[in-house]
């Protein structure tokens, strides 16, 4: 399953989409200490598989809080993205 | 086998009682401030429809934005695992639903089982979702009900250039001032709604057939604005707001 968390305002998309598939094999979790946030959370969703997703208090400002690891110049690789091993974690923006 | 499903949404409290898997209640309440009082006023008025009384329920599954706080329920589950459940129970055909709500609006994508296979959640703009046209008739001194007729008398197509809902009044006050009908400003206002849900749904993918569930459902202007968004029919079932609650209690069956 492919999760999207986020919303889309004036001024753009922002989502972080977390393909749940590659969650269910996945027993390093890395994306709970790979986001210097904090943002990321394990869940057992509806299907009873423990998947990550986006805590709640963080999805309405995702493109605020994602700001410091997304400089405008010489962007560097996503914490959270280098953290997660199955590449399950996608930003939209 | 009796079981209800407890829908706590934003603005409403809706419960849907299955009893071997037909339906022998549905009731509403108004969520207010004080959500459990409301969800057991709900409930009560949906033991007596059922003629049924508390204790004869076997599983109270509740969903939607204020699932953990519902009273009663001994299990919750997602506004989405609930609305694909519910939309697979009455339109199986449907792989993508739609489901707008008082402050959210929902695009999901399903299997042919009605597993969820990819969604997405406005979890902030009201601009997307049923409070907009609330606000909007507000300002156009339209009543509710009759907002969306409205908007169906209008042939023309008036953009509307706000992107959120705080703007969008100001927009729309615009444009009575420049003596535009009423029932243009209807359908722009419905158009822009529709714009934000299709560009939602385009993100997780349109399928041939198309679900509409929630209390928007029953509005005609937001239906007529996203059937020519999506340029394709989309199918409303029965009841469209009570699906989540009907998925919860269908939760509750598959055990």
């Amino acid at each position: 399953m492919k999760a999207n968390y986020g919303y889309m305002d004036g001024s753009g998309e922002y989502y972080i989409t977390i393909d749940t598939d590659h969650c269910i094999e996945c027993a390093h979790h890395g994306c709970l200490d790979g986001c210097p946030k904090g943002m990321f959370e394990i869940i057992t969703d509806d299907y009873d598989d423990e998947v990550a997703q986006i805590k709640e208090e963080f999805r309405k400002k995702i493109k605020y809080d994602c700001a410091d690891c997304k400089p405008v110049k010489d962007r560097p690789p996503l914490p959270c993205q280098e953290a997660c091993t199955p590449g399950a974690i996608e930003h939209s923006w | 086998m009796i079981t209800a499903g407890i829908d706590m949404g934003a603005k409403n409290i809706r419960v849907l009682i299955l009893k071997d898997g037909e339906v022998i209640a549905r009731a509403e309440h108004t969520a207010g401030f004080e959500t459990e009082e409301s969800a057991r006023a709900a409930f009560a008025k949906a033991l007596e429809q059922a003629g049924v009384t508390e204790d004869r329920i076997d599983k109270i599954v509740a969903t939607g934005a204020g699932r953990e706080s519902a009273p009663l329920a001994t299990e919750s589950v997602t506004d989405v695992g609930a609305a694909a459940r519910g939309a697979k129970e009455v339109l199986p055909q449907a792989h993508t639903i739609i489901d707008v709500g008082a402050e959210e609006g929902r695009a999901i994508k399903t299997d042919g089982n009605g597993k969820v296979m990819d969604f997405a959640v406005n979890e902030k703009c009201a601009a997307g979702a049923g409070s907009f046209t609330e606000a909007m008739s507000r300002a156009l001194e339209v009543p509710l009900e009759e907002f969306g007729t409205l908007s169906l008398k209008s042939t023309t197509s008036t953009p509307m250039n706000a992107q959120c809902a705080v703007f969008a009044e100001s927009e729309v006050v615009s444009l009575l001032h420049a003596k535009t009908p009423k029932k243009d400003i209807a359908r722009a206002v419905h158009d822009a709604i529709a714009d934000r849900i299709i560009s939602m749904v385009r993100r997780v993918g349109i399928e041939p057939e198309v679900a509409l569930i929630g209390a928007v459902s029953r509005n005609p202007g937001f239906v007529d604005s996203l059937k020519r968004g999506l340029e394709r029919d989309v199918f409303i079932p029965d009841d469209a707001e009570y699906i989540g609650a009907l998925g919860a209690a269908l939760v509750a069956v598959d055990g």
